[in-house]
């Protein structure tokens, strides 16, 4: 068992105290029986678990809420990565989570989406290809890449950069995701052939600044990309910078009372709070509200982890739509976001919580697109 | 005229005959030149040892005196006494190490004695360069200074001044009593704090040995041991410029205490965020407050329904927090709780904990007392507050149950530990004093030296060398009173006698070896322009002569001559 005894030497398990801070603070840990506690104390016991037929490994969204308040510096999600690594290996996963892997090995994209469609959603925008040469590169992510809803932020943001003068570049049909989801799931030996992959790409194009769409792709470059000497920011930290550098002027105004939801890859596990809360509150008109559970206390949106591909074991319980109260409660109408998969996931729980009527689900950039 | 070095080979029982043939040492060292005598002895350290080695020195006239034993750190002041009394200056003994350094690390008894005999070759030889030393003594000011006017401060000054010294407390804010001035009962025997400190106080306030100086701080200390001359600035209100005074004491005691740790680097509990989460500090006022009945106290009765305690908070924590236990959570904890009880009978009280540890005499007692006045103790590490509603709502693992939990309260209490005092690092660095890891102010050794630091002279008492109890801090308070009544009672202490020396004429006054010293012996003589070096000051470390690039520096008792003739005795 050998594959077990490293599980539980790589995440240094014997540093728990089975305090169940981490448990405690588990955002998915009241509705499922995921127990991250206990899964790392019958590690240490035993030395080993074998995870078949534990369905509830797939709830985890990897938010990292465990990682950041275990006193020991144990980090239990990397337990539950562990466990699903065995669960890949032997084959035995959730179809959807299977077919999302299978897309990304043949297409670079988890979606089943043809690779050479990848950049259709910039025609006409005239955004140059990094091959061309250029400052910065624009990474987009499959998402904002595919998703007709999700395009809209990739659009909004090269509004940003052209109005702002930013020399930047996108890779084209030859972009490929970053990953991070696919490390997550478990899937390690894509994880590591798309990793060289992406490499030799930033290295052909002489790339020394990525700036991202999606915090996941941004967690992926800046700490799990293994030697890559880049300087890699998500685009609410450089739009910031342009901001206070008075690059970005603003032409409009935006009467509306607007709250922001912290993305757990952003806030939690990077501590990114104050770009995003600062570019909003320079937005001229708007009326800038927080919600109760922010930054370090944040309020995970179940999007990460594989689960945009797997529903979970109670899909009844969304954390997105008891969100919505909190945003009602400070009277906000619209619901800010930084993060792809935020957005989504917010959209699909406001319709059907029938909260759409009275909350607009919108990326910063978006918010940024209408008064420039 | 030529040495006449003696040779004194050691069984030490069989400890190092078993594997050293010591007669065979013995003997070879006997051909050495310059050598007069060598013999072998069962116990070189027993009295009749002693004796052999003082009769020799009289009857053939030894100048020189080398055994062949165990480490110095045993027995060289044995045996330099002992030749002393032989009339022979102390620094004329040379130990060859054979026992830590040869027969108990080594197997093979025929190489064992061979390098035996090497270690005694390189001892003779390096014996026969020594020059005496003067053994030199310091006059001691009869007085002594204690930093900080908390209770630890408090009972060291009392003590000794009880013993007839003059001693001065130095303390920073208006009034002394320090953290404990804001308690309300002390754990485990819910004594009243005031009453205790006032009766502290006054006892300090009125002892005619003792005199306060608040609003006080130590600026300058200059000296050592027996003779400090500290400088202490009073803050003086309105006016510009600080009053300054001169103490001139023979001791310190260090007792500048605590900080509370700061929730607010706990983000997760809401600290600042929510009224109705305070700190343990913050719940002793209440109490205190509570005292005298006021509506608008949430331990009035009818406020609060729900009260939850937090344990651990920035303890036992390496992300954000501590790595140490701060040791009077657990207690002082249990202590709130019972006092909460006392004041409203009808609330449910909650404690998280991780693992109660209730080590002190009556602690666990008082423990089982508390949770008889149900006070309910859940096992588990809160990981997050927020609002519901006008209540919060803390979240946990109740780990005993294995079960996520939510337990609404009114009020939460954070079990805040004790951190280093944000300015340690002024009295630190005026005092030379080292800090743990932990940030803590390092004792001399964690068992043998628990209130001596590195510094001859002064001494730790209290929370500013780790957290601990108002017991505790008495005792080390009491201790470090006692270490410092030593050289004051003495009336004059030893001062090293190997000392390194400056050779003004090669000194260019580079500093370099003012760096390495962290004695702060060495200073730069502004009129010559050459590092002179103190000789009180100067423990005999040797790290300035090696980081003197010009060679100036030179370590008596350690010369170079010294060295080379060791190292060429040995090869």
């Amino acid at each position: 068992m050998e594959a077990e005894q490293d599980l539980l030497e790589r995440c240094d398990l014997w540093a728990c105290i089975q305090c169940g801070k981490c448990t405690g603070g588990c955002p998915v840990s009241f509705k499922t029986t995921l127990n991250i506690r206990r899964l790392v104390y019958q590690v240490l016991l035993d030395g080993q678990l074998s995870p078949e037929g534990m369905e509830e490994l797939w709830d985890c969204t990897t938010c990292g809420t465990c990682v950041l308040r275990c006193p020991k510096e144990v980090e239990p999600s990397e337990l539950i990565i562990g466990l699903r690594t065995i669960l890949v290996d032997g084959g035995v996963i959730p179809p959807t989570i299977r077919d999302a892997l299978t897309s990304v090995f043949r297409y670079g994209n988890p979606s089943l989406m043809p690779p050479d469609e990848r950049a259709d959603w910039a025609e006409g925008l005239e955004v140059k290809n990094i091959a061309e040469g250029a400052e910065t590169l624009y990474f987009v992510g499959c998402i904002p890449s595919y998703d007709d809803r999700a395009q809209r932020i990739a659009k909004a943001l090269v509004k940003v950069f052209q109005k702002a003068n930013v020399d930047f570049g996108i890779l084209g049909v030859d972009e490929k995701c970053c990953c991070n989801e696919v490390r997550r799931v478990g899937e390690e030996g894509l994880f590591e052939y798309m990793v060289e992959e992406q490499q030799e790409l930033f290295s052909t194009h002489h790339v020394k600044h990525i700036v991202t769409t999606s915090p996941h792709c941004y967690n992926t470059f800046k700490n799990e990309y293994p030697g890559l000497d880049v300087k890699v920011q998500h685009y609410t930290q450089f739009v910031a910078e342009l901001i206070e550098q008075g690059r970005l002027p603003f032409t409009g105004e935006l009467e509306q009372v607007v709250t922001y939801h912290d993305p757990c890859f952003l806030g939690k596990q990077n501590g990114i709070f104050d770009e995003p809360r600062s570019i909003i509150q320079s937005i001229p008109g708007v009326d800038f509200r927080e919600m109760d559970r922010i930054r370090d206390r944040s309020l995970c949106c179940e999007g990460g982890g594989g689960r945009m591909w797997c529903e979970g074991t109670n899909p009844e319980e969304r954390l997105a739509t008891s969100r919505f109260e909190e945003v009602l409660s400070v009277g906000a109408d619209v619901l800010a976001v930084a993060c792809p998969f935020c957005l989504l996931t917010f959209e699909l729980a406001a319709k059907a919580g029938g909260y759409d009527e009275k909350v607009q689900v919108l990326d910063i950039t978006e918010l940024l697109a209408r008064v420039i | 005229m030529a040495p006449k070095v003696g040779v004194y080979v050691c069984h030490c029982g069989i400890n190092i005959a078993h594997t050293v043939d010591v007669e065979a040492v013995a003997k070879a060292a006997a051909a050495l030149p310059d050598v007069a005598i060598a013999r072998d002895y069962i116990y070189m350290c027993s009295d009749p040892g002693q004796q052999l080695i003082q009769d020799d020195i009289r009857e053939l006239g030894l100048d020189r005196v080398v055994v062949a034993s165990c480490s110095p750190r045993m027995h060289e002041l044995t045996f330099r006494r002992a030749i002393q009394e032989a009339g022979l200056n102390p620094y004329y003994l040379q130990i060859a190490n054979i026992r830590e350094q040869c027969s108990w690390v080594h197997t093979d008894r025929h190489s064992a004695t061979e390098k035996a005999k090497g270690l005694v070759t390189a001892a003779v030889s390096r014996a026969c360069l020594l020059r005496p030393l003067e053994e030199r003594h310091a006059q001691v000011t009869p007085a002594a200074l204690v930093v900080g006017g908390g209770i630890a401060g408090l009972q060291a000054a009392l003590d000794i001044a009880d013993a007839g010294y003059a001693t001065y407390v130095v303390e920073k804010e208006a009034a002394v009593g320090g953290h404990m001035a804001h308690l309300a009962r002390t754990f485990p025997t819910l004594e009243s704090v005031p009453a205790l400190l006032s009766e502290v106080a006054e006892r300090v306030e009125s002892h005619p040995n003792i005199e306060v100086l608040t609003e006080s701080r130590v600026v300058d200390v200059d000296g050592f041991i027996g003779n400090f001359r500290v400088q202490v600035e009073k803050s003086s209100g309105d006016s510009d410029k600080p009053a300054t005074t001169e103490l001139a004491v023979g001791a310190i005691v260090v007792a500048t205490g605590f900080d509370n740790f700061d929730a607010t680097l706990k983000p997760e509990y809401g600290y600042r965020i929510y009224d109705q989460v305070i700190t343990a500090p913050e719940m002793e006022k209440l109490l205190v407050e509570s005292e005298t009945s006021d509506s608008a106290n949430p331990l009035a009765e009818g406020q609060t329904r729900d009260v939850v305690f937090i344990q651990c908070v920035g303890s036992r924590d390496r992300n954000g927090g501590n790595p140490y236990c701060s040791r009077v959570c657990c207690m002082y904890t249990a202590k709130q709780a019972y006092l909460v009880r006392e004041r409203l009978p009808d609330a449910r009280i909650t404690v998280f904990y991780m693992d109660v540890r209730a080590f002190g005499k009556g602690f666990e007692q008082f423990y089982d007392r508390v949770r008889e006045e149900r006070v309910l103790y859940r096992r588990g590490n809160p990981s997050e507050i927020y609002r519901r509603g006008d209540r919060l709502v803390v979240r946990a693992e109740d780990t005993l149950l294995g079960d996520p939990i939510e337990v609404e309260a009114d009020l939460v209490v954070l079990a805040t530990g004790l951190v280093p005092r944000r300015d340690a690092n002024v009295i630190a660095t005026l005092l030379k004093l080292s800090r743990s890891e932990d940030g803590f102010f390092m004792e001399l050794h964690p068992k043998l030296g628990p209130v001596d630091t590195t510094t001859d002279g002064v001494f730790l008492a209290g929370c500013c060398q780790s957290p601990k109890d108002i017991t505790d801090t008495i005792a080390q308070a009491k201790a470090a009173a006692s270490s410092a009544l030593i050289p004051l009672s003495l009336g004059n202490v030893r001062v090293e006698s190997v000392t390194c020396s400056v050779d003004p004429l090669l000194c260019s006054g580079c500093g370099l070896c003012a760096e390495a010293c962290v004695y702060g012996a060495l200073n730069l003589d502004q009129r010559r322009g050459v590092m002179s070096a103190n000789q009180v000051l100067c423990k005999g470390c040797g790290a300035c002569s090696t980081a003197c690039p010009s060679g100036a520096i030179i370590l008596n008792h350690f010369t170079p001559d010294q060295i080379l003739a060791e190292v060429e005795g040995a090869i």
